[in-house]
Order: C-alpha cells, then sequence, then structure tokens
C-alpha cells in the first residue's frame, strides 16, 4: 500500500480539520475580549450577557481546536520523519517556541478566565480574556513561521546531510511570513464576524431571546466583517504579488496560465486539459494578471511549461507541476468567497445605518447561510498553499516524496487515517450539534446559571 | 556542560513537570466513574481539575516541541517508531479533551454518562501508555544503523513494558485520589481516602516489581552502582511515606510526597538514560545519543536562551493559577459559563 499517499490524505484532512477551528478561535476570542472590555468600561449588563453568550460558544470550539492541535503537534514526527530529521534543526524551534510562548498562556489564562468569574475583580478577569487572545494569535504567528520556512526557505544552509540553522533572525524576518501571519489573522476576523452576523441573524429573524442582544452583537459583528473582508483581500493581493516572486509555479498552477505571457491574461474561467497543458474552453481579461502582480500594465508572468523546463535545468529532472485544477479552483473558491463577503458586509452595514436590517429577512436568511463562506475560503487557501508548492514540501530544498516515515507500513497509516477520520467525522456531529443548541437564543442559559449549584463549565 | 547535556536536562525537567501535573489529572479521570455516584459529585470531581487540566497537558507538547528542536532524530525515531501506540494515545486525548468541555453541555443522563467514560478511557490509555513507552525507552528497542525503528507494534508489548505501564497508572490513581482528598470536600473527599489507602500497597508492590525487574531488562539501575545516589533512595522513602501520611490523614503531605515520588523516579530514569535518548537493542553502536540525535549548535543556542527566559515565567503564571483555585470543591462552587 502506498505510504506516502495515505500520509499525505491524512495530513491534509487533519490539517484542514484544525484549521476549521482555528480561525474562529483566533477571531472569536478578540470578539469577546472587546465585548467584555466594553461591560468592565460601561457596566450595561448587556455586555456581560454578550460576553457569555459568545464566549460559550467560543469554548465548545476551542476544545475541539486544542484536541485536534495535539494531533498536528505529533504528525511530523509520526509520519514525517525523514523530513523531521532533514529540517527539524529549523523548523522544531519555531513549534517549540509556539508551546511554550503560546500554548501555556491560552490554555493557563482560558482556565482562569472559565472559572474565574468570581475569584478575579473585573480588570483583572478582563485581563486573562486579553492574553487569551495574545496567545492565539501568538501561537498562530509561530506556527506560520514554521510554515513560511517551507514556502520560503531562508536563514539556513545544508551541512551534515540536513539543513542547518544560520541565522534565526531570518527566520522571524522572512518576508513570507509578514504577508501570510496579516492574512491569516484577518482571516480570523472574517470567520468570527461572519459567525456572529449569521446566528445572530437567526435569532432577529426567530425573534426568540434576548434581541437586544443579537443586535448589539451585529454592530459589532458588521463593522468586524467589513474591516476584515476588505483588508484580507488587500493583503491577499500583496501575498499574490509575493508568490508571482518567490514561488511562480504556484501562480502559474493557481491562473492554469500554461505559456509565459507579457502583460499577462486573468482567467476568470478555465477549463484546461492537464496532460496537454493547454486550454479547453478560456474566459479571460486581458493584461490583469500582470496589474494584480506588478501594480502595471507590463510584465511578464512566467507559464508552467517555461516554468518546468527552467526548473528541470535547475533542479534535475523530475514533475515540478503541482495538480493544476485543485490549485486552480481553489484560488478562484477562495477569493470568489471573499468578494461575495465584502458584498455582504457592506450591504449588511448600509441596512443597519439605515435601521432596515431587520425588516430585510431574506438578507438575514443570508447571512445565516453565509456562515459557511469563511469556512470555505480558509479550506481553499490553504489547498491553494499547501498543494500548489508540491511537489516540494521545503521549495526548492526537499521534495514530498523523501519526506516521509520510512519504516511506518502502508496498513499502519491506513488503520490511522480510518480511525481519524471516523473519530472526526462523530466529532464535528457533537460540535454542531453543541453549537446550533447554545445559539439559540431562547437558550440563553447564562441568564439563570448563577443560581444552580454546580452549574457551569463542566 | 555542553548545550546536548543541557537540553537533556531541560527535557527531563519537561517531563517531570509534565508527570508532576497530568499525573493527578489522569488519575482524577480514571477515578471519575468509580468516586462520583451521581451527577453533581461528578461534576465536582471534574471541576476539581477543571481550570488546570489544559494547561497540564501543554507539558506534554512543549516536550514533544522541544525534543523536536533540540533532538530531531530523538523526535523522529521515537515518534514514527511508536506509531500505533501513539495513535491510541492521541485518540484517547482527543476524546478526553472534547469530554471536558462536552459533557455538561447536555442535560441527557446518557450523553453525560457517555463523555464520563471517554474521560476515564482518556484518562486510562494515556498513563497506562507513557509507562509502555518509557519502560520501552530504558529497556531498549530494535533501531537500525540508520536510526529508523524496526520493531513492530506488538513488540512494544513485552512483559516488562506492560509491567512498567501498570506502574505508572497505579501511581497516577493514587496520585489523582489523594489529589481529590485535598481538593474536595464532604463524602466525595472520604471516598477519594478510603481509594488513596486502598491503592498504596499495590502501588507500593508494583513499583518495587518495575525497579526489581529493571535490574534484569535495563541497564538503568546497575548503572547507578551500588550507591545509586539521592534521586532513587529519596523516591522510595517518599513513596514509603505515603502510607503513613495516608494513615494519619494529611492529605497535603501525602501529596507532596507522592509528587516527589514522580519527580525523583522520572529524574532517576533520565539519569540511567543519559548520554541515550533512545536504545538500540539491535546493537548498542546504532543508539541515539544526546550528540548524534541533537540540532545544531547554533539552533541549541537559540533555543537556550528562548527556553531560560521562557520558563520561569510559565511556572510563575501556572502557579498562579493553582493559587487562584487552591479552594476546595464543593457542590455549590459556581461558575458562569
Ligand atoms: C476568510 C478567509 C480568506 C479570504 C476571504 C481570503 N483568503 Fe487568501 N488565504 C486564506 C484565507 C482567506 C488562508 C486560509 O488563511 C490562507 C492560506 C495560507 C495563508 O497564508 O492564508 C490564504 C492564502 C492565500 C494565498 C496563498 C499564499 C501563498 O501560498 O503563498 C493568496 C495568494 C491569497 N490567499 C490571496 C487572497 C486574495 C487575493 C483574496 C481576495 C479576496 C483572499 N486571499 C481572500
Ligand atoms: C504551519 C503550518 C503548516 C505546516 C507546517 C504544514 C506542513 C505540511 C506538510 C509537511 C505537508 C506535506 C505533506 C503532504 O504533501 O501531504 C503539507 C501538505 C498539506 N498541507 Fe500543510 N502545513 C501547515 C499548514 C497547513 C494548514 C493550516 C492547512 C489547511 C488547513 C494545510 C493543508 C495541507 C494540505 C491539504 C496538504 C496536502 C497537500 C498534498 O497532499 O499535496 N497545511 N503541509
Ligand atoms: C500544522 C501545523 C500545526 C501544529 C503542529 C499545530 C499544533 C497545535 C496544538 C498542539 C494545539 C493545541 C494547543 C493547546 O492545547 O492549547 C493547537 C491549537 C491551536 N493552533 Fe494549531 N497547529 C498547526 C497548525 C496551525 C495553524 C496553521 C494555525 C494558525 C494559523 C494554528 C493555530 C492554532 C491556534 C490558534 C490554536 C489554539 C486553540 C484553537 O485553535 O482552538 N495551528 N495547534
Amino acid at each position: 500500500m502506498d505510504g506516502l499517499l495515505l500520509a499525505r490524505w491524512q495530513f491534509g484532512i487533519t490539517t484542514v480539520y484544525h484549521f476549521f477551528f482555528v480561525p474562529l478561535t483566533l477571531g472569536l476570542s478578540l470578539l469577546v475580549a472587546i465585548m467584555e472590555t466594553m461591560y468592565v468600561r460601561t457596566g450595561n449588563e448587556i455586555y456581560r450577557k454578550m460576553t457569555q453568550f459568545w464566549g460559550r460558544l467560543f469554548l465548545i470550539n476551542f476544545a475541539m481546536g486544542v484536541v485536534t492541535g495535539i494531533v498536528q503537534e505529533f504528525q511530523f514526527g509520526m509520519n514525517w520523519s525523514q523530513y523531521s530529521r532533514f529540517v527539524g534543526d529549523i523548523f522544531g524551534a519555531p513549534l517549540a517556541i509556539e508551546a511554550l510562548l503560546s500554548f501555556f498562556l491560552e490554555s493557563t489564562f482560558l482556565g482562569i478566565w472559565i472559572f474565574g468569574w468570581d475569584k478575579l475583580s473585573k480588570g483583572l478577569h478582563l485581563v486573562t480574556i486579553w492574553l487569551v487572545v495574545l496567545g492565539s494569535n501568538l501561537s498562530a504567528l509561530w506556527i506560520l513561521i514554521a510554515n513560511s520556512f517551507m514556502q520560503q526557505p531562508v536563514g539556513y544552509t545544508l551541512r551534515n546531510g540536513r539543513a542547518e540553522m544560520t541565522d534565526f533572525g531570518a527566520l522571524l524576518t522572512n518576508p513570507n511570513v509578514w504577508v501570510q501571519f496579516p492574512h491569516v489573522f484577518m482571516s480570523g476576523l472574517v470567520t468570527a464576524s461572519f459567525f456572529v452576523l449569521g446566528i445572530s441573524a437567526y435569532n432577529l429573524l426567530k425573534k426568540k431571546g434576548n434581541l437586544e442582544l443579537f443586535r448589539h452583537s451585529v454592530n459589532i459583528g458588521i463593522v468586524a466583517a467589513l474591516i476584515g473582508t476588505i483588508l484580507v483581500a488587500m493583503i491577499g493581493h500583496t501575498q499574490g504579488q509575493h508568490m508571482v516572486q518567490t514561488q511562480p509555479m504556484k501562480m502559474a498552477a493557481a491562473e492554469a496560465l500554461w505559456d509565459s505571457e507579457s502583460p499577462a491574461a486573468f482567467s476568470v474561467f478555465t477549463i484546461g486539459d492537464e496532460k496537454t497543458r493547454s486550454d479547453v474552453f478560456a474566459i479571460k481579461i486581458p493584461t490583469l494578471l500582470s496589474v494584480l502582480s506588478y501594480n502595471q500594465l507590463t510584465g511578464e508572468v512566467k507559464g508552467i511549461n517555461n516554468l518546468q523546463a527552467e526548473y528541470e535545468k535547475k533542479y534535475g529532472p523530475g514533475d515540478y507541476v503541482p495538480p493544476v485544477w485543485l490549485t486552480y479552483w481553489s484560488f478562484r473558491g477562495m477569493v470568489g468567497a471573499g468578494t461575495v463577503m465584502v458584498l455582504l458586509a457592506l450591504y449588511g452595514l448600509f441596512l443597519i445605518l439605515r435601521k432596515r436590517l431587520e425588516q430585510r429577512t431574506w438578507f438575514l436568511r443570508l447571512l445565516i447561510l453565509a456562515i459557511a463562506l469563511p469556512y470555505l475560503a480558509n479550506s481553499t487557501g490553504w489547498l491553494l498553499s499547501e498543494i500548489g508548492r508540491q511537489p516540494w514540501i521545503v521549495f526548492g530544498v526537499m521534495k514530498t516524496n523523501d519526506a516521509v516515515s520510512p519504516t511506518v507500513g502502508g496498513e499502519a497509516v491506513l488503520l490511522s487515517l480510518v480511525i481519524f477520520t471516523l473519530l472526526y467525522g462523530i466529532l464535528a456531529g457533537a460540535d454542531v450539534y453543541l453549537i446550533a443548541k447554545y445559539a439559540k437564543g431562547d437558550n440563553e442559559a447564562g441568564s439563570g446559571l448563577e443560581e444552580t449549584p454546580m452549574a457551569g463549565a463542566y | 556542560m555542553d548545550l546536548n547535556s543541557f537540553w537533556f536536562i531541560l527535557i527531563t525537567v519537561l517531563f517531570i513537570g509534565f508527570f508532576f501535573l497530568e499525573g493527578f489529572d489522569y488519575g482524577v479521570g480514571i477515578l471519575l466513574p468509580f468516586l462520583g455516584k451521581n451527577d453533581a459529585d461528578r461534576r465536582v470531581i471534574i471541576s476539581s481539575i477543571g481550570p488546570f487540566w489544559d494547561g497540564n497537558e501543554v507539558w506534554l507538547l512543549t516536550a514533544g516541541g522541544a525534543m523536536f528542536a533540540a533532538f530531531p532524530n530523538w523526535y523522529a525515531t521515537m515518534f514514527s517508531g511508536f506509531y500505533l501506540a501513539l495513535v491510541l494515545v492521541l485518540v484517547a486525548l482527543i476524546l478526553r479533551g472534547v469530554a471536558f468541555e462536552f459533557r455538561s453541555r447536555d442535560e441527557s443522563p446518557k450523553w453525560r454518562s457517555f463523555w464520563d467514560w471517554m474521560i476515564f478511557i482518556g484518562s486510562f490509555l494515556p498513563a497506562l501508555l507513557w509507562g509502555v513507552a518509557i519502560t520501552n525507552i530504558i529497556e531498549g528497542v530494535p533501531i537500525d544503523d540508520k536510526m529508523n525503528y524496526t520493531g513492530g507494534f506488538w513488540n512494544l508489548l513485552n512483559p516488562y513494558a506492560l509491567l512498567g505501564g501498570l506502574t505508572f497508572l497505579a501511581l497516577f490513581t493514587l496520585y489523582g485520589a489523594i489529589f481529590l482528598s485535598l481538593k474536595t470536600e464532604g463524602e466525595i473527599m472520604e471516598r477519594a481516602f478510603k481509594v488513596a489507602a486502598k491503592l498504596w500497597i499495590p502501588t507500593v508492590v508494583l513499583v518495587v516489581g518495575f525497579v526489581a525487574g529493571g535490574y534484569l531488562a535495563t541497564d538503568i539501575f546497575t548503572r547507578l552502582g551500588v550507591n545509586p545516589g539521592i534521586a532513587p533512595v529519596g523516591a522510595a522513602a517518599a513513596l514509603l511515606s505515603v502510607g503513613w501520611f495516608l494513615k494519619i490523614r494529611r492529605s497535603g503531605w501525602a501529596f507532596i510526597m507522592t509528587a516527589l515520588t514522580i519527580i525523583l523516579a522520572t529524574f532517576t530514569i533520565f539519569q540511567g538514560l543519559y548520554p541515550r535518548v533512545m536504545i538500540s537493542s539491535s546493537n548498542p553502536e546504532w543508539s541515539l545519543t544526546v550528540y548524534n540525535a541533537s540540532s545544531s549548535p547554533y539552533t541549541l543556542g537559540v533555543m537556550s536562551w528562548v527556553a531560560v527566559s521562557l520558563v520561569p515565567i510559565v511556572v510563575g503564571y501556572q502557579a498562579w493559577n493553582y493559587w487562584v483555585f487552591r479552594h476546595r470543591v464543593g457542590h455549590h462552587s459556581g461558575s458562569h459559563l
């Protein structure tokens, strides 16, 4: 059995699954912290209720992020032992720092936040949630420092048969980190804001529960959505430009650009044939890709065939083309979802300013469905990043083929793949059940809780 | 001392932190279905570790991360070698983590009892399997000249390793019972005391068996020589005193002494291992050591600065966490989420 293929499937499934929960953690911790800050500053009870309502949903999501993260931490050694040996000198460092600096911070202070409502002063309690926000975003930063090394290796040399770190500073100032992290940070904000908007819309539509709470939530949500969607798109644009410089093959695949063009056209819709590397059907906008890549009307964007030839010369014979179809449609999925979300946020703001939101029931319904959009954008975004990088696991340095554990048999990987997939499937069911249950405003379990003994988390 | 040895000590410290803290967590999880007679009891028991368990678990993640950063070959050999065992551990930890969060979020008794059993399984399996893993490491496992583990899954379940697993299991369960006697009140506390008193003798027996077996199956204890030093003797003395403190119902002291047993025992094991990190039973020459498994001096240097500055801060705020929640948990302790 092909252990490599199975290991890749397992990595893809478990990581995409982990990243279902991570963006919501990143963004929602921030929104909850903002709500609690408003409570502490104004003393208005509605903000306390908001903090607790969204806080509860945050916790249900957080638990899933934590447990799926443990798999990630172990997986490099389990399935990618050759990779771990070859780049461990560099790659292990940010992972260890992530645990030491951020996981400790977020898990410890989250525990204190959950159980500390009566034990700490209001101000100190507020500090703990901000430390959780700091911890989770630092965790994203450090894991992306690790991932950026795979996208754009810096600060290393090949020595003793492996890649060794020569410049820790270069790892931190890797240009890739500083386009990737802001993009991921903003994608978290987008995810959380659409989550808040969708659930609030549901309750406003049903007219159940504390409507005041959801009106306030919508206001916060729409501002966050607007900021988030616009910035994520702008940073994404910069990221695309960076990609043209550092991983031109990924961009060529993302655009199904078979041959170099100058100026290059942007593909709106292409059905191509990967075998012959040609278009079957395509709608293109002339010059736009050059504009996107360089902010000017001229400039060559390299095509797949040209890059393949170039890489064969540089790295020796081999296939350097990632799966074009997947890369292409992933890019379309992310940008498409992003564009729709910008429009939704703009129109939502317009309705709120004109105090018409609650009359537009079709729009409220749309907002409920829109909860899925950031999830689509997040997953396809990562598919683009990771699959567009293939066949490399570390761009230009190590191929995915050479990274897999040599002594872990295909049967073992198949077994673990089946186990994780089943387990994750079941947990997804339980998670969605609980989120749906606690998303209902009339199940606002926070209000009566204080009186019941031992009611609370756990 | 060179950086390689320094990092060996740091990883020892991380594992000590992990067993010291997560040890009673696992114990509490294992005892949950037996000491909690009704739903309210079980909530009290879970809440006794509620604010702590996730922070405790991060000691394991950090130990893993530090192995990766400082000894990538150790991380690669051990994690790929113990593949299926680790899959089991992961499944257990996943179920356990979500169970804490999910169990009280639905009123249905079936839902709650399902997750309570997941907490049990999720604590029982790792407690056992970490013991098995550590025992295998000191016993030696088949490793070839490319540092790859060549045994299978069943190799890991040899009799001595299973004995090691049971020893860990018993020690952690005892530890959990003592923790509960310290952190709860009323009837639950009484039950916890009783269980702890009953568990003490079997635990001592297993530990004696484990050490005796160690003389036959490993070189860890023989290497220590006639005068084994303060750590193993201290561990033994501490474990013996636990029985006495339980008898006079001093759960605080019993807790400290069990903790000391775990700390000193872990220290002894790592001391016996040094300078090796994975012993090859195929050929001693192929063992992984702090030298051939390590990162470059540059990386070790950078990581030393990071660790030396961050670890004290982490210890500081975790201690504060325990201080904030130092009071006993009872049926009337509340929280609002
Ligand atoms: C809500 C989520 C979301 C939204 C709306 C967008 N993205 Fe994105 N994108 C991500 C979430 C994301 C991500 C999941 O977070 C990725 C994966 C890797 C990364 O850095 O962020 C990503 C990756 C990613 C990459 C790959 C970078 C690389 O591999 O080097 C590019 C070029 C873009 N994005 C560009 C865009 C553009 C032009 C957008 C315009 C609307 C956009 N993204 C919207
Ligand atoms: C720092 C973070 C990350 C690291 C270190 C990392 C590492 C890796 C590694 C080692 C592979 C090679 C294995 C393979 O080809 O399957 C890979 C591929 C992959 N990764 Fe990432 N990844 C990271 C983030 C993510 C995230 C967040 C996602 C998605 C949510 C993701 C999705 C994928 C997918 C889908 C593959 C499969 C590609 C393929 O099989 O062709 N990765 N990544
Ligand atoms: C593939 C590499 C990855 C590894 C090894 C990894 C590891 C982990 C681990 C071990 C946890 C649990 C922490 C705890 O117990 O508190 C976790 C949670 C988390 N991870 Fe990942 N992760 C990966 C990918 C990512 C990526 C790409 C991001 C963000 C961009 C991310 C962000 C987070 C965050 C914010 C949490 C906090 C808990 C939560 O999300 O709900 N991780 N991760």
